[in-house]
């Protein structure tokens, strides 16, 4: 299945070396970050595995049984050798009669687990191996069956895809709401998160209905609302995708979560965690690489949230780190074994529509990152910053932002609402904004046909500058060397270079869940990953 | 699309609102103005969970006419989906605005340049002003404390971290409160500057009210530095009902919020000296 069709005709005249050039540079920034990911596991990784092997549920508090197990382990002898082997071991020694019950009796300090050698330890690698399979292979039956399904129902018949957001904190809420936008004409449903969940160190579980600005991620949530879609992709002739988030602290499990429930798309950059949640960065990048590498294998289209770097600093003056981060966002994406037609990049409209020419360099930027990346499916933001409450000027503001999307074949398009930055969207808000989308799109999806940027002309001239001042910033990010050993990406994060936001590698949430491999590290999840399915 | 003939809004306007443009007086009481003095016309939008039909109309109009709508212009309606129905409603308001039963906060302060700012804390502290700023609770919203703290500051005017004399902590996003406390006795914290975007379930509130208790319970009576709230939902005159010294809404710039600090700190340090 292939999700980026067209191949459009480059609009811009980029020079080949310097396109060349930013992705070396991009590779040279990122594969010290890659080592460091390879090197070390954390908590969430670790509970990722139990969760394929099977395990779910939580105690009557609510604390899933995976968090039981995995903080057993670790306070008994460690995680640095990972789970699996002291955990199939214990079964091994009929410690208990399965992962379940082995949880239950760790919660109750009744269970003693040991580092396996020699023949013990060969043989939990071998359990942990058999114990995964079949969550692994649940994986690869949902792909199996989203590819069956569009084939089935179809894909949207325009471009871009409409994507629009759910968020009443309760799912059976979310449920008739989601219906009736992809009746309206959504695309892809996103179920926005609560926005505390990003910082929980566990994954709630089962139906849930209170949540703050969104829903909580929870396996059960996941499964209810694919079916309801399935049954609205059939009456509509047209699969409807479902997108939640893999990122904050669980990034590793709730990646896990949405390859066991056909889930599609997944919100998932490799650095926002770090800049807007102050979580540790090494912890991002581990769970991200793991969390990359299930996408991969559940055929999920993973979205970056470059938007998010403009609602902190001037979309005109950090135009370069959103191209910037397009770039290790693809990098870091490629190198999990994710393809192009996965990498839903993100970008934003979000230059201050008072000063002059802002939409030429809205143009200019849209087609940058078009042309960068021609075979990704581009997922293009609308406005929010610059919403200021005036909800008619806002509608007029969306407007062009679909125009933008129009004119420069973006992919996904997040459906603005002019009611940004006032209220939860109502009914009609979103009524009125997608009959702007549609009526944008009727009127002048075929510009794309018509529209030349001149040659030399302001809008080439723009995204030249863009793309060098994105060289420069690479160039200064991997020849910061710093102190012998450190990491330079790590250190331009630190100095603030992203969104202006400092975070060093040894502060942030989550450091505490972050361990480095030891020698003999196993994790069953890794090696059927590294396997692959043959695509 | 429907529309519904009304009587001419001229005819509904003869109140007292004074035409006379020469006097630079406001008239006390006043209506709304569409195209004409005294005219009270007003546009609403709005949904009825019902098929559309002619009944649908219908309860538009009865709902504009119980809002004070006489007469009442149905310019627009759509159906969404089956069950809904959309609305555009002109009309005439038929309630009067009092001018002289609004009641307004002034700013209690008065607004300073950077330059002022900086040699005031300078005179009076002989040190530099400590703030800690944070996003607190599940908001995760930064845009508020960093357009007031961040040097790229807001509309125009630099953030506090431009100030010379000011040093800023700023915390980010989802902090806890207890870490918010620490982080506040660790810098010796003269004021601490929180905002909060996110309003569902009355989650400011009830954040901003836990903070403030949280400061009250950790530092000794009059100790407390002063305590900052900024949001686009906070009501005006709710400060003390929350706990707070000083609640600043939509579109406060960081000088008006530099100007208060000093303001404030003239007026507390007097009796209170850190």
């Amino acid at each position: 299945m292939s999700t980026a069709t067209r191949m459009p005709k480059p609009k811009l005249e980029l020079d080949p070396v310097v396109i060349r050039k930013v992705r070396s540079l991009a590779r040279k920034a990122g594969a010290p970050v890659v080592r460091l990911a390879k090197t070390h596991t954390t908590v969430s990784v670790e509970r990722a595995v139990l969760r394929l092997a099977g395990l779910s549920g939580a105690d009557h508090d609510g604390v899933p049984w995976v968090n039981h197990l995995v903080d057993a382990v670790r306070d008994e002898v460690g995680l640095e050798h990972g789970v699996a082997p002291p955990v199939f071991d214990a079964l091994r020694r009929a410690e208990a009669a399965d992962l379940l019950t082995l949880a239950q009796k760790s919660a109750a300090g009744s269970v003693s687990f040991r580092l396996p050698q020699g023949r013990d330890s060969s043989a939990a690698v071998k359990l942990a191996l058999r114990s995964v399979k079949p969550g692994m292979a649940r994986i690869d039956r949902n792909r199996a069956t989203r590819d069956a399904l569009i084939k089935r129902h179809g894909n949207p018949r325009q471009r871009p895809w409409i994507y629009l957001i759910v968020a009443t904190g309760d799912i059976y809420e979310d449920i008739p709401q989601a219906k009736t936008a992809a009746r309206e004409g959504a695309d892809v449903i996103a179920v926005i998160r609560s926005t505390g969940q990003s910082l929980l160190d566990f994954v709630p579980e089962g139906a849930t209905r209170e949540g703050y600005a969104g829903t909580y991620a929870t396996q059960e949530n996941f499964r209810l609302m694919r079916a309801a879609l399935d049954e609205v992709s059939k009456e509509l002739g047209r699969y409807v995708r479902l997108t939640n988030y893999a990122s904050g602290l669980c990034m590793p499990e709730i990646a896990a979560l949405a390859g066991l429930e056909r889930l599609d798309m997944m919100l998932n950059d490799s650095m926002y965690g770090i800049l807007f949640r102050d979580i540790n960065p090494i912890r991002t990048f581990v769970d991200q690489r793991f969390s990359r590498q299930i996408h991969a294998r559940a055929g999920i289209i993973i979205n970056t949230g470059e938007d998010n770097y403009l609602t902190t600093t001037d979309a005109v003056e950090a135009a370069h780190t959103v191209t910037v981060s397009q770039l290790m966002n693809e990098y870091f994406a490629k190198e999990a074994g994710l393809a192009d037609w996965q990498l839903g990049l993100g970008h934003a409209f979000e230059i201050n529509p008072e000063i002059p020419d802002s939409f030429r360099m809205e143009l200019a930027q849209a087609l940058l990152a078009r042309q960068l990346f021609p075979k990704a499916p581009l997922k293009w933001m609308p406005p929010t910053k610059h919403m200021t409450g005036d909800v008619f000027r806002g509608y007029l503001l969306d407007g062009f932002f679909n125009l933008v999307g129009a004119m420069t074949s973006q992919d996904i398009l997040l459906v603005g609402m002019m009611t940004e930055a006032v209220v939860t969207p109502f009914l009609s808000d979103r009524d009125l904004a997608l009959q702007n989308v549609r009526y944008v799109l009727n009127a002048a999806g075929g510009l794309i046909e018509d529209f030349h940027p001149p040659r030399d002309g302001f809008i080439q001239t723009r995204a030249r500058q863009v793309l060098s001042e994105a060289v420069d910033l690479l160039e200064r990010i991997v020849n910061d060397t710093g102190q012998p050993g450190t990491v330079p990406l790590l250190q331009a994060i630190s100095d603030g270079t992203f969104g202006l936001m400092k975070r060093p590698p040894d502060a942030g949430k989550g450091l505490d869940g972050v361990f480095r491999r030891a020698p003999g590290y196993d994790n069953p999840a890794t090696t059927l990953l590294a396997e692959g399915v043959g695509k | 699309m429907s529309t519904r003939d009304a009587a001419s809004p001229e005819a509904a306007s003869r109140e007292s609102a004074s035409p006379d443009t020469a006097s630079t007086m406001l008239p006390d009481i006043i209506r709304p103005y569409g195209d004409t003095t005294g005219d009270g016309m007003v546009q609403v939008s709005f949904t009825l969970p019902i098929p559309h039909d002619k009944r649908a109309e219908g309860a538009a109009l009865q709902l504009a006419a119980k809002m004070g709508l006489a007469p009442a212009l149905l310019v627009h309606a759509k159906a969404m989906g089956s069950d809904f129905t959309f609305f555009i409603v002109y009309g005439s308001a038929s309630h009067l605005v009092d001018l002289r039963e609004v009641m307004v906060i002034e700013r209690e302060f008065p607004l300073l340049t950077a330059k002022e700012v900086n040699s005031l804390i300078k005179k009076r502290l002989r040190r530099k002003l400590v703030i800690v700023g944070a996003c607190i609770g599940t908001d995760a919203h930064t845009v508020g404390i960093d357009a007031i703290l961040n040097i790229k500051g807001f509309a125009g005017e630099k953030g506090l971290e431009y100030y010379r004399e000011i040093k800023v902590v700023n915390c980010g996003a989802q902090v806890l409160v207890p870490e918010l406390v620490a982080r506040a006795r660790e810098e010796r914290a003269d004021a601490v500057l929180v905002s909060q975007v996110v309003t569902q379930k009355d989650a400011h509130i009830h954040n901003t009210m836990t903070m403030s208790a949280a400061f009250r319970e950790s530092y000794p009576a009059g100790k407390v530095p002063l305590l900052v709230v900024g949001g686009p939902r906070f009501e005006q005159g709710s400060a003390g009902t929350l706990g707070v010294d000083r609640i600043f809404g939509k579109g406060t710039t960081p000088g008006e919020v530099a100007s208060y600090l000093v303001h404030a700190m003239a007026t507390t340090t007097k009796e209170n000296p850190r």
